[in-house]
């Protein structure tokens, strides 16, 4: 490991480790891609493809986000983008879950769906895009629904978990697990050119709060399908909110929701205040 | 009594964003939702005078009462 380090070392240029010196080192010393980036960021080395990470994102951060488990529950509109996203970032491990293929209606919007993948498990074609992306991110693919049953077991070792469900009663035995998992959950959810985002930490109901008169079926998503863009602002909103759990900074939608209208270009901040009875929103 | 009505997103779809009307004195939540053709499980959230609020909360002179629709895709 030694010679590792120090070949890595004498391969970073201004501090940054270019990617091909990465590969060397892989090649040359039968190592990971997860090893390889371990042991440039233990030893202070920035992996040089997070160089446009530097200025908001430090060595040491990254480093904590390399060693970072989220869980993304869902692997189509949103958790597609959220996967990217992650695994962008350099999130180190990501356990995604979902039982379903990709099918021809996914294609509008579903960034992991080609025509080539009709057919195949979203989870695999996370896997395969993840590798080709940033191949030191480990991912665990889960091609199971998340629920009561099985949750807890799947939310092992994760430090937070996303909602990318397409299913509000699968949302909320998801907020339930995560509740008694003790992790936060990121919570998006959309329909047509509307979308929001919360966060919930352990203890919260704000989950339950936002679908306290549902009873059962879809929301206006079962009208108006979904297009390209509504995901990729919600999944995008998640990932931030993700970032920030994960290096304990900034402000969390925690106890608020953010609404979203992208007709009408609206953004609308409802609080959840922990008393139901202090309850207030700004917009309406 | 006079109660302000504001609606979004898909609630808007030939109706109004805002709307100020003179109804019955104890009026409810329910009454106004069926009046304006919506059904109770279309409603996401209801807010009342900027606090959350259930069907069968009764409307006084002066509220405003606010209907997101529900939203659940991924």
């Amino acid at each position: 490991m030694e010679e590792a380090v120090t070949f890595l070392k004498e391969w970073a240029r201004d501090g940054l480790l270019p990617w091909s010196a990465h590969c060397a080192a892989v090649k040359h010393f039968g190592l990971t891609h997860a090893t390889v980036e371990a042991l440039a960021l233990e030893n202070g080395l920035f992996p040089a493809r997070y160089q446009r990470n530097r200025n908001m994102i430090s060595t040491q951060e990254q480093l904590q986000l390399f060693r970072s488990k989220v869980a993304v529950i869902g692997c189509g509109g949103l958790g597609g983008y959220v996967i990217e996203e992650l695994a962008r970032l350099g999130v180190g491990h990501i356990v995604a879950i979902d039982p379903d293929i990709f099918e021809e209606h996914n294609l509008n919007r579903q960034i992991l769906s080609t025509p080539a993948t009709l057919g195949k498990a979203k989870v695999e074609a996370a896997l395969d895009r993840v590798a080709e992306i940033n191949p030191a991110v480990t991912v665990t693919p889960v091609k199971d629904a998340f629920c009561l049953a099985n949750g807890l077991e799947l939310l092992a070792g994760v430090q937070v978990a996303v909602d990318a469900l397409d299913s509000i009663s699968y949302r909320l035995e998801l907020a339930e697990v995560s509740g008694a998992a003790g992790i936060p959950m990121v919570h998006g959810a959309i329909g047509g050119w509307y979308g929001h985002v919360a966060t919930q930490l352990p203890g919260d109901s704000t989950v339950q709060n936002i679908y306290r008169h549902w009873v059962e079926g879809k929301g206006i998503e079962q009208q108006l399908g979904n297009p390209s863009f509504t995901p990729a602002v919600i999944a995008s909103l998640e990932v931030a909110e993700v970032c920030k759990i994960l290096l304990g900074k900034g402000e969390l939608l925690r106890d608020r929701k953010l609404s979203i209208d992208l007709l009408e270009m609206e953004v609308h901040e409802i609080s959840y205040k922990k008393s139901s009875s202090t309850e207030l929103v700004d917009a309406a | 009594m006079q109660v302000t009505i504001k609606l979004f997103a898909t609630f808007r779809n030939g109706r109004f964003k805002i709307d100020h009307r003179e109804l019955p004195d104890g009026t409810d939540v329910r009454t106004v939702v069926l009046s304006l053709g919506l059904t109770e499980a279309e409603i996401g959230i209801i807010m009342l005078n900027g606090r959350h609020g259930e069907l069968d909360d009764r409307l006084s002179d002066n509220d405003t009462l606010s209907l997101f629709p529900l939203v659940g895709g991924g």
